[in-house]
């Protein structure tokens, strides 16, 4: 199994290991997932996802490049934004999703999901002008720090001039590449470092009193009230942008990107199944897998993540169902073990998101 | 009331007559985390033993408990949906289901204190 460089800081810390995506990773520290999960709300989580891949491209047609593997447009984009959005494959499913920052328009910076590391790799190779050059980020860690706190947390700890730095925006300081943006709808941050650095960081970060380092239990729990996707479970190879309800990712005058055919059929004519977050209204626990049945117990869809949300202390989850019971408000059933739970179709996010900014529409 | 034994998946038994009555052990219940929803299963249904008859929701997963023996579930403590914190060795609160047992001889190879105390720090 893979270790990332904070590796020997979470064993230090007494973390529940366990794998995710080839790495050995924390799920949850001492004070267990319920407890780093309401701490991220209130105060400021940190989490290693030094697992997650770090690419940068670079040359005259990288723009271009990723106009051709994304549905995005980064024409209009000012330098050091971030943006949220999806590799797409020939059939218009999503190969992976991912956080594009442009540096300047001959050079960007993508973070994609530990478990899709080759793939997009070799993707991204198979369709690379000659005149770009991709190169791999192996050497860095990544620390997301995320709550409330976390700005002054930021800059107590480290004196980093990131107060006047705003939502889904990246500040290049030394060697650091700091991200206002995060997986948690907290205020927040992603810093990537080179790798030697990252347990001093890290374990700077935890002496702050307002700090706890934060599992990818919680890490789950936190995105799904958020109504983020998980790659593998909520998306996949299969599942559109348009289904997945992140159309928003899709430029205003693409076309010929990767997969276009299906993707803009279905924005002109609607897909056939829709992402949807689910709120039980009865007692019990969905986790994915489970049917989702229409009232009157027809199946219509199943839950690609479920689980128990700390904050409003029920259960949420999200699935696909077909438009006509994509409405919110819409009552549906939840098959568990042979039982049917009830619950109803509900707005994402879960809890509003409390991310700096007032003009944003989603994190990634 | 006959001393608890153990199972290696953490639930415990203990015999008067022909009925047992089964609980999950502290060490199961701390494991569990933050226990969210117990799922019970009804009054009458007949087990056999290593089936799964009630599971326990935490934050992080869910979690099957298994019959440490076969018979029929003749009493369910429904008190503990609302109050999961009493699970765990307290038998007078903590107990989930009583069996009345099919064949009382199924609990004779299960562990006893000691043999499950040394199972657990293996």
């Amino acid at each position: 199994m893979q270790k990332t460089p904070l590796h020997e800081s979470h064993l230090k810390a007494k973390a529940k290991m366990g794998e995710f995506a080839g790495y050995d990773m924390p799920l949850f520290y001492e004070g267990g997932v319920m407890e780093e999960h309401l701490w991220t709300r209130t105060k400021a989580g940190v989490f290693d996802v030094s697992h997650m891949g770090q690419i940068i491209l670079e040359g005259p047609e990288a723009m271009a490049l990723l106009h051709t593997i994304t549905p995005s447009s980064f024409v209009k984009t000012p330098p050091m934004m971030a943006k949220y959005t999806v590799l797409t494959n020939k059939d218009g499913g999503i190969i992976d999703d991912l956080i594009v920052t442009k540096i300047t328009d001959t050079k960007f910076f993508a973070v994609i999901n530990a478990g899709c590391k080759e793939k997009d790799i070799s993707w991204i190779d198979e369709n690379l002008p000659d005149s770009v050059e991709m190169k791999r980020l192996d050497d860095r860690g990544l620390i997301a720090l995320q709550g409330p706190a976390a700005e002054k947390v930021l800059h107590e700890v480290l004196y980093l001039d990131i107060l006047q730095l705003k939502y889904m925006r990246m500040v290049q300081i030394d060697d650091l590449y700091i991200s206002r943006l995060g997986y948690t709808g907290e205020d927040g941050f992603e810093i990537s470092l080179p790798a030697e650095h990252a347990p001093t960081f890290w374990e700077r970060l935890c002496e702050h009193g307002d700090v706890q380092p934060i599992g990818l239990a919680a890490r789950d729990s936190l995105r799904l009230e958020m109504g983020y996707c998980l790659y593998g479970h909520d998306i996949d190879d299969t599942t559109s942008p348009v289904e997945a309800d992140l159309a928003w990712v899709i430029g205003k005058d693409a076309d010929e990107f990767i997969g276009s055919k299906r993707i803009l059929d279905e924005l002109e004519n609607g897909a056939s199944r829709k992402r949807v977050g689910v709120m039980l209204t009865d007692k019990g626990v969905a986790r994915e897998g489970a049917k989702i049945l229409s009232s009157e117990g027809y199946e219509i869809g199943v839950l690609t993540s479920g689980g128990f949300s700390p904050s409003l202390q029920k259960s949420i989850g999200q699935g696909y169902v077909p438009p006509l019971y994509a409405e919110e408000g819409t009552e549906v059933l939840l098959e568990v073990r042979g039982r049917q739970i009830k619950a109803e179709i509900s707005k994402l996010p879960f809890l509003p998101a409390k991310v700096k900014t007032a003009t944003s529409k989603k994190a990634g | 009331m006959g001393a608890k034994k153990y199972t290696k998946d953490h639930e415990w038994i203990s015999v008067d007559g022909d009925i047992g009555v089964v609980g999950i052990s502290d060490h199961a219940k701390d494991a569990l985390g933050d226990l969210v929803y117990l799922d019970l299963p009804e009054k009458g249904k007949v087990v056999s033993k290593g089936d799964e008859f009630a599971v326990v929701e935490s934050v992080k997963a869910a979690s099957e408990i298994y019959a440490p023996a076969s018979g029929e579930i003749v009493e369910v403590n429904e008190s503990l949906a609302d109050e999961m914190d009493n699970l765990g060795n307290d038998e007078g609160k903590g107990w989930i289901v009583k069996i009345k047992l099919s064949d009382a001889s199924e609990i004779d190879n299960l562990l006893d204190e000691a043999a499950y105390q040394n199972y657990l720090n293996d």
